[in-house]
């Protein structure tokens, strides 16, 4: 079973084992030992999550570090989000008026953006800075730790590091990306005011009248949702490749740049889910 | 759970038939060893040959395949893991770097163990305890420092002092001199056995340096190929034939 105590007997699958195993083994032997990797790998990341899970309930809980890394998560975060929400809002406004226009919709266009922005476009390509900007600094972070036996240290004196390190890392992505989203959401739809404004005069008031038009509690409270899970799945995955690496400086260019791939997989996959459930639901 | 560590016990931690392995490569194959109160065991051998391995055991950093492992009376492999981190807060560890939190000063270094395993103590205690440890290294002056401001020797100092804090009863040195000058080494040496005079602790200290295991050793062991070669103390080891043996002394 995963626990803390036996962090540094993971098995853990690199290019240079992958390449090592295909130069002695058949290929059927290699995709099996490959396939036999990643299942274990699997495995090891539902114990930690259960793990990180159980640490939540765990009495004191870490405040002062969850505040410091809901600061460096979400405040850190606002130029980064500010400047690709408003490219984002005003380049789908530009992109979208003329054909709007030639269908004599361009009424439209504000709903229209803002709609797009709110349910799928907001929250993806937030997210995927996110898994980015954050993911890659909890993976470098966490497994420098582990390289220069930081985790081991508190390990050692009696303080859970799960607890320490990984239950406020995971708490303050979940937390702080469905706000940076709202916050992305509103730069969108002002940058796509401006983008409207090249062609028509129209006050920022009526603007977001008619961007509202169309928006119900029902479009806005599932996409708001999957940003819990999106911020999540970045928190841990992250977590678990940078405090699960056991190769050196090596180990900790793999797990930055694990945890920002898988975070942004993840993005997607959890993406899907959410769309099938609510086209289920609603 | 309480631990007391009394002057008749017989064995502070005691190590049965310890076997680790990791993939192929044997690591520890069958070690038995005996650490009694107020002891400096040195445990001596060439890199790789298991014994940093052996007292991450001890501590339940690393699970042994065989093998029991008692520390303070406690069989450590059987302990849930509240009762391990218990146990833990008993034994100081210091890393071959020291491994300081880079992201703390020394202070908040030191004061991190304090806050979450000692919180019935006012800030004006923990602060007088952090002046102790500091002030028992040399280094009560780096107080405000941030770890990348200290050199080598000075991390290995301020990691003691971080294991200090909680008063342990035991102390694991991790290649207390590697990478450090001669001086250096020799005060680090020198200042392991103050903190034994000075803090009552029984030590275990893991090294290829012959000259930190000549002024620290009650007793040594020598470790080779993940078994105990040779036992006993540093003027017995010197006069053994056997020619690995002969190499440390050279």
């Amino acid at each position: 079973m995963y626990t803390e105590k036996n962090t540094n007997e993971k098995s853990f699958v690199s290019i240079l084992d992958i390449i090592k195993v295909a130069q002695t083994d058949k290929p059927i032997d290699m995709l099996k030992r490959h396939f036999k990797y990643h299942l274990i790998d699997i495995a090891e990341f539902a114990q930690f999550t259960a793990l990180s899970i159980r640490y939540i309930f765990r009495k004191p809980f870490e405040g002062a570090e969850f505040m410091r890394q809901s600061f460096e998560a979400g405040y850190r975060s606002f130029g980064l989000v500010s400047i690709t929400a408003f490219i984002m809002g005003l380049v789908l406004t530009i992109q979208t008026r003329p054909v709007m226009t030639e269908f004599g919709a361009e009424s439209w266009v504000p709903s229209m953006v803002f709609l797009s922005v709110v349910i799928e476009i907001g929250p993806v390509i937030t997210a995927l800075i996110f898994a980015g900007k954050v993911g890659s600094r909890i993976g470098a972070e966490l497994s420098s730790m582990r390289v220069s036996e930081q985790i081991d240290a508190m390990e050692v004196s009696g303080v859970y590091p799960i607890k320490f390190l990984v239950v406020t890392r995971v708490l303050a992505t979940t937390l702080m990306l469905p706000l940076l989203v709202l916050y992305a959401d509103f730069i969108a739809l002002i940058g796509s005011y401006i983008g409207f404004t090249f062609h028509n005069n129209i006050t920022l008031w009526l603007y977001i009248r008619e961007a509202f038009e169309e928006m119900y509690f029902k479009d806005f409270i599932p996409a708001f949702i999957k940003c819990f899970v999106f911020g999540f799945f970045i928190g841990i995955l992250s977590c678990y490749k940078g405090y699960t690496t056991n190769k050196g400086a090596e180990g900790v260019g793999i797990a930055t740049n694990s945890a920002v791939i898988l975070s942004s997989l993840s993005i997607f996959i959890v993406d899907l889910i959410a769309v099938q459930i609510t086209q289920i639901i609603i | 759970m309480s631990f007391e560590l009394q002057g008749h016990m017989e064995s502070v931690i005691e190590i049965e038939d310890l076997h680790k392995s990791f993939d192929d490569l044997t690591v520890l194959d069958g070690v038995s060893l005996k650490l009694t109160y107020d002891e400096n065991l040195v445990i001596l051998g060439r890199s790789g040959m298991g014994k940093s391995v052996l007292i991450k055991c001890i501590v339940g950093l690393e699970l042994p395949e065989k093998g029991s492992i008692h520390v303070l009376g406690k069989d450590i492999l059987s302990l849930s893991e509240f009762e391990l981190n218990d146990l833990r807060k008993h034994i100081g560890f210091l890393f071959q770097g020291g491994a300081l939190y880079d992201s703390m000063s020394v202070e908040e270094n030191l004061l991190f163990p304090l806050n979450r395993n000692a919180r019935h103590l006012s800030s004006g205690e923990k602060n007088d305890l952090i002046d102790e440890a500091l002030e028992s290294v040399g280094l009560l002056d780096a107080k405000h420092k941030m770890p990348i401001e200290l050199s080598g020797g000075m991390k290995k100092r301020a990691g003691l002092a971080r294991t200090l804090v909680l008063k342990p009863k035991i102390l694991l040195y991790d290649e207390p001199t590697t990478g450090l000058d001669p001086f250096t080494s020799k005060g680090i040496s020198e200042l392991i056995l103050q903190v034994k005079e000075r803090y009552k602790t029984t030590s275990i200290v893991v090294t290829h340096d012959m000259k930190c295991a000549r002024i620290t050793a009650d007793r040594m062991i020598i470790l080779d190929k993940g078994e105990i070669l040779a036992r006993g103390t540093y003027d017995e080891l010197k006069k053994n034939k056997n020619e690995t043996i002969k190499g440390f002394f050279k």
